[in-house]
């Protein structure tokens, strides 16, 4: 019997490890032959500590299990969830990317490549680098870092480059509130990544890659280093490509607290080993990039799309979505939600029902206040716009971003004046300090909020022409972008910024 | 109070970074492994051992905030701040923390056990509040857990 417990560091928050001890403690002291698998998790964060048991056959799901239903587990008495793929909130993903997290032993590359896994890269591996290129352009895969920029088009412009070196660095620096999928990801299927980097480094000719992960992410930074230990043992990685004869190899590095690191070229300068401020471009990363080579840096989910896109096809991956936005896309749900977790769906989806049906409304109970898109730089969506489609060119126009596709819910207990303060306190935090209106700005943004708090209406103005300077004249995202979540807040919320004259009168 | 195995551990730390591309950060980060902390005396060794200037060692340490020039306490106990935790209530938890250990952000209780610090996400938006002592994550945070994983 394989009984499967996620070693997904949310399933270990909520107490994976303890049931999986309890389950090989129970399945030992009975005389079982139990083999515990730690697989990654199935998404569905509210059932965690999930465990699936498999008796030869179907597998079927139990959660949350606590170590003291593990008896009941083993009897055969613990009322379960049936089969992970019949279970509402599962069954109407369509799971691209996602395809093998939480069904394999994240470690298992042979498991990996019996669930698809290196098909993408065989393939490529036929291609001239030029071919790679324009599937990737077929398939219409723009970045899910954030600002939604055609991957096979930068790709384009570091494989016409020339130079002695190439990189290809993924950005892992997750660091938006409210998004996780790449910490999924890495946690559960490590060797995708590592596959659509090496197909980045086939078509682009690059040789050496990075992934900058963050620090706070413990867990991953374990089962990446160990995914590319296994990889260079095994001939995925290294001088050989699969005995291709061609040469691909990365390392692991870790970040180290930085939020405005997610950002591309202050990663790369982090990834020097320096400060991580902002550079100016151009020039563009893919021209002169980390150490000044040409670079493709891509984030996680992008990267880590390559291989099914190459398995399926670039015309079967653009057959999904809507409009411009092609494809899937793993939506995080979070804050305060009924069922959250992560939700791969095509583009297009409602809002509304993203949030109502899929996710159940809040946790509380209460009514949904205000929905955070995009990470701390997206803007606070109102139930009024909830007929938004998830997509690129949909969001922007109702004034808001999908970012990462991190969805954080708020009841009514949120206070949007004090979120909009947040934003602004965050950015004079992780600000690096290079520009002055994200340097100063966030911190006159901070005073200015606090002048409103205190009844002074007169500030609303100055607030508004503060976050234009903000966005007109910040070199990257983070002061940028800062302005979304307070003016949609002050605009959708003008009762949370009412002053208490205002109020009186 | 400097530490005088530091040439030497420093040394080897060097000696295993030598021909990586970059290798500044995961130098610091090994030296936070051995030490707790950056010591003082290791931004000469890394000035010299990188061919840069000490204030540039000093001005990458400064910038980040995992290098920390003092030791932390015994326990360093993160709790998350940002937007989704906020959702549900990571506010109202870091309060009564806090109150409850004596201390602020960044402080350390005087008998030198905890170190309380904030957090921008740590990738537990689903099942917040989230908190990390050590490598050690918590979902849900309560009291009750953080005290448990303190203990």
């Amino acid at each position: 019997m394989k009984i499967y417990v996620p070693r997904d560091s949310a399933a270990k928050a909520l107490g994976a490890d303890a049931v999986a001890a309890a389950i090989a403690a129970e399945a030992e002291a009975r005389g079982l032959d139990v083999t515990v698998i730690r697989n990654g998790t199935r998404g569905m964060i509210w059932l965690e500590p999930l465990v699936e048991i498999d008796e030869g056959g179907a597998r079927h799901a139990f959660g949350p299990v606590t170590p003291a239903d593990v008896p009941a587990l083993l009897d055969g008495t613990l009322e379960g969830l049936g089969k992970v793929e019949d279970i509402p909130f599962f069954a109407r993903q369509t799971r691209l990317t996602f395809a093998r997290c939480g069904l394999i032993d994240p470690l298992d590359l042979d498991a990996y490549e019996a669930h698809g896994g290196l098909a993408g890269l065989r393939r490529a591996i036929a291609l001239t680098g030029q071919q790679i290129v324009d599937k990737v352009k077929d398939s219409g895969l723009r970045g899910r870092g954030g600002a939604g920029f055609p991957t096979g088009i930068k790709w384009q412009t570091v494989h016409d480059a020339e130079a002695d070196q190439k990189y290809i660095v993924c950005n892992a620096d997750e660091g938006d509130s409210g998004t996780f999928a790449d910490r999924m990801i890495m946690e559960g299927d490590p060797f995708t990544l590592i596959e659509g980097m090496a197909i980045a480094g086939l078509a682009v000719g690059a040789t050496k890659g990075y992934v900058y992960l963050r620090s706070e992410y413990p867990d991953a930074i374990e089962v990446m280093q160990e995914a590319v230990r296994i990889g260079r043992a095994r001939g995925f990685l290294g001088a050989d490509v699969l005995g291709s004869g061609r040469t691909y190899d990365m390392e692991i590095r870790v970040g180290a607290g930085a939020y405005v690191c997610g950002e591309e070229t202050s990663l790369l300068n982090s990834l020097e080993g320096k400060r991580g401020i902002v550079r100016a471009k151009p020039p563009l990363p893919a021209l002169e990039g980390f150490l000044g080579k040409p670079t493709v840096v891509n984030n996680v989910i992008s990267l880590a799309t390559v291989p099914v896109i190459f398995e399926k096809g670039a015309q079967h991956y653009a057959d999904f979505g809507l409009g411009r936005s092609k494809g899937t896309m793993p939506i995080q749900i979070a804050g305060n939600v009924k069922y959250g977790g992560l939700f791969e769906t095509a583009f297009g989806m409602p809002l509304g029902e993203l949030v109502n049906d899929v996710a159940g409304g809040t946790a509380t109970g209460r009514p949904v206040k205000a929905v955070q898109v995009g990470g701390p730089l997206g803007a606070y969506m109102p139930p009024s716009k909830f007929d938004t489609p998830f997509a690129y060119e949909e969001f922007d126009g109702q004034g808001g971003l999908i970012g990462h596709a991190g969805v954080v819910i708020f009841d009514d207990s949120a206070d949007m004046l004090q979120m909009a303060r947040f934003a602004m306190e965050f950015c004079a935090v992780e600000s690096c300090g290079k520009c002055t209106p994200c340097r100063i700005g966030a911190v006159r943004g901070v005073e200015t909020i606090d002048r409103i708090a205190e009844g002074d209406g007169g500030a609303k103005e100055l607030l508004v022409d503060l976050c234009e300077t903000m966005t007109d004249g910040s070199l990257c995202a983070l002061g940028g972008l800062t302005p979304y979540p307070v003016l949609s807040a002050l605009e959708n919320y003008p009762d949370d910024f009412a002053t208490r004259k205002e109020a009186a009168e | 109070m400097s530490d005088p195995t530091l040439p030497e551990t420093m040394a080897e730390i060097f000696a295993r970074h030598r021909g990586q591309e970059g290798p500044m950060l995961p130098i610091l980060h090994a030296a936070m492994e051995a030490f707790g902390h950056i010591p003082e005396g290791a931004v000469p060794l890394i000035a010299e051992e990188l061919n840069l200037g000490r204030a540039e060692v000093h001005g990458v340490i400064s910038f980040y905030h995992d290098f920390r020039k003092e030791p932390a306490g015994h326990h360093l106990l993160k709790i998350c701040r940002a937007e989704a935790c906020q959702a549900v209530g990571a506010n109202a938890l870091t309060e009564r923390v806090l109150a409850k250990l004596g201390i602020g952000w960044g402080e350390t209780t005087p008998d030198g056990r905890i170190t309380v610090e904030p957090v921008y996400c740590l990738g537990l938006c689903a099942c917040g509040p989230a908190a990390m002592v050590g490598d050690r994550v918590i979902g849900r945070a309560d009291e009750t857990k953080i005290e448990e994983a303190l203990a």
